[in-house]
């Protein structure tokens, strides 16, 4: 089709631009079978139940002491992960900015490779690291700075979530301190104000809406996060994901509709976390667009 | 800020990001010297080093068939998404602009609903009936597509903008070429470098995928991550040199990724 101006043309190309849509059906299609449908099933059965429709499922999640506890563990785990890694990434990425370009070059691509390193390989390298026998529980042991480590708690989780956080949280962060001007620093410093003056009242205000959306990323990030808690523990801690997997894919106790209880309650609370952050964004003052 | 106080500051934040770095390679380097040690069990370092784990593990039947099995589903899934994601790129920014806004919506999906929830849907849906594929790599490849999805449609929406998409062809159209000419001659070979980015970057993410293999397919295709898990008896030297030998690969990836990116600008 060349395109000539004239209406025969033109409609030719209006015809055209109504026939690419077709282009998009394989891809719709796709999209539906292993995203939408499967979201559709879980919401709709969440609600059934041997005793039959309504919130039957729900109901027994609240009421059960082990599931709540599920609940809790993520929710914590989540919390604390977020936090020190993202407190990490922030120290990581300030200075990241200020050392030469070498340097940062090396480390940013570092940390981005890093933030590959997730999963069932990093749980494995942490217990030779950090398990009970690990070389490094073994050095801090001999240097009397802990008398023991359990990677296979929850704190022990959190180091381990904390780890496969940082690379995230320097790879959102490092581009918001493009919001706080160097030469701010000066006329501050001119004006009187020390390094903690600075920060309380400019630069962490500045970094307030970069720092809530990264701290929401890093928490979904966290209470999704399935398969480091799974080899480590294989599948006895504990949490929200290990829960739903279990529920369809062990060897008892199978019941997909609890399953889908459980996972509506995971999307909820990112939904909510979500929702959260949104509120608190437009609260705080210091809102560019 | 005078000189006097620069000092001091500049070696905090070298201090700094030498810890970061060292935080990050810590359990890389513990990976890697148990992987190469002999035997190391209760004590801070190994006793001796070799390479035997090395030879043991690429010499493993069942290792080497994960490893061609994973490396068939990713490439499968990213093959998948390149014929589906560029063909939707296209329509949207060349004829409906306005759909952006909703596929920026969608691509939100496969973030927001954890892969362990959408599982749960997927067993049962696909467990029986007429399009039962769990326990197959058809459905791994399926769901590594909606993986790839966002992550390739932001990155390859940032390179259309970059080239002026309406412009080009309208620029195409005027010098005589059709709009499927157009597409393929002039739109694909300007796109190439940040498909060829997202493409390794995927890859890298893909290949490390757990929570999907192991729930939806399991022992039945084995991938490279699963064969970690069920190995979890064996050697710890063994499963090192393992996790290394993967960990390798990733890096090509990425470092590949990372060069292309820097020849660009």
């Amino acid at each position: 089709m060349s395109n000539h101006p004239g209406s025969t043309a033109k409609s030719v190309r209006v015809k055209a631009k109504w026939l690419a849509l077709l282009w998009l059906v394989p891809f719709a299609v796709f999209f539906v079978v292993f995203q939408v449908a499967p979201l559709v099933w879980v919401t709709i059965n969440s609600l059934n139940s041997p005793e039959g429709w309504g919130l039957a499922n729900f109901s027994k999640v609240f009421s059960s002491r082990f599931y709540m506890q599920a609940i809790k563990h993520s929710l914590e785990i989540a919390f604390w992960s977020s936090l020190i890694g993202m407190a990490v990434a922030l120290l990581g990425s300030y200075s990241l900015r200020q050392v030469d370009s070498r340097l940062r070059d090396f480390v940013m691509a570092f940390s981005n490779m890093t933030s590959n390193f997730s999963g069932v390989p990093l749980a494995f390298a942490f217990i030779i690291l950090l398990g009970f026998n690990g070389a490094l529980t073994l050095l801090l042991i001999k240097i009397g700075l802990i008398e023991s480590f359990n990677l296979y708690s929850k704190n022990g989780l959190i180091v381990l979530y904390t780890y496969f956080q940082i690379p995230l949280g320097v790879l959102l962060l490092y581009p918001a301190f493009d919001a706080l001007r160097e030469d701010w620093r000066e006329s501050a410093a001119l004006l009187g104000a020390g390094t903690w003056a600075f920060w309380r009242y400019i630069g962490l205000p500045v970094l307030t809406p970069a720092l809530l959306g990264t701290f929401v990323i890093l928490l979904a990030n966290a209470l999704g996060a399935y398969a480091t808690v799974y080899y480590l523990t294989t599948g006895n801690f504990n949490v929200l994901p290990i829960r739903i997997a279990g529920l369809v894919s062990g060897d008892i106790s199978l019941d997909p509709n609890l399953a889908s209880a459980l996972s509506m309650i995971l999307v909820g609370l990112m939904a909510v976390i979500t929702v959260a952050h949104q509120l608190l964004l437009k609260r705080s003052y210091h809102v560019a667009r | 800020m005078s000189r006097a106080e620069a000092k001091p500051a500049a070696l905090y934040h070298r201090t700094v990001v030498w810890l970061l770095f060292a935080i990050l390679l810590l359990p890389l380097a513990g990976t890697l010297l148990y992987s190469l040690s002999t035997s190391w069990s209760a004590s801070i370092l190994p006793d001796g080093l070799t390479f035997k784990w090395y030879v043991a593990l690429w010499g493993d039947a069942r290792f080497l068939n994960a490893f061609g099995q994973s490396l068939l589903v990713c490439f499968g899934a990213l093959a998948l998404s390149v014929v589906l994601i560029l063909p939707l790129l296209f329509v949207v920014h060349y004829h409906f602009p306005k759909l952006d806004g909703l596929m920026n919506v969608l691509i939100l999906l496969p973030f927001a609903v954890p892969p362990v929830v959408s599982s749960v849907g997927l067993l049962q849906l696909y467990g029986s009936g007429p399009l039962a594929m769990t326990g197959t790599p058809w459905i791994l490849v399926g769901c590594y597509f909606t993986i790839a999805l966002p992550f390739m449609y932001r990155a390859i929406t940032n390179n259309l903008q970059a080239i002026n998409l309406p412009d080009l062809m309208d620029a195409a159209h005027l010098l005589g070429a059709s709009t499927w000419k157009a597409a393929f001659l002039v739109v694909l070979p300007n796109l190439r470098k940040g498909l060829m980015v997202s493409l390794f970057l995927s890859f890298s993410f893909l290949f490390g995928e757990f929570v999907f293999a192991n729930m939806l397919v399991g022992t039945r295709y084995e991938t490279l991550q699963v064969y970690l898990n069920n190995m979890k008896n064996s050697s710890g030297h063994f499963n090192s040199a393992l996790v290394i030998s993967y960990f390798f690969f990733v890096l090509i990836f990425t470092w590949a990724a990372n060069r292309l990116n820097k020849d660009k600008s």
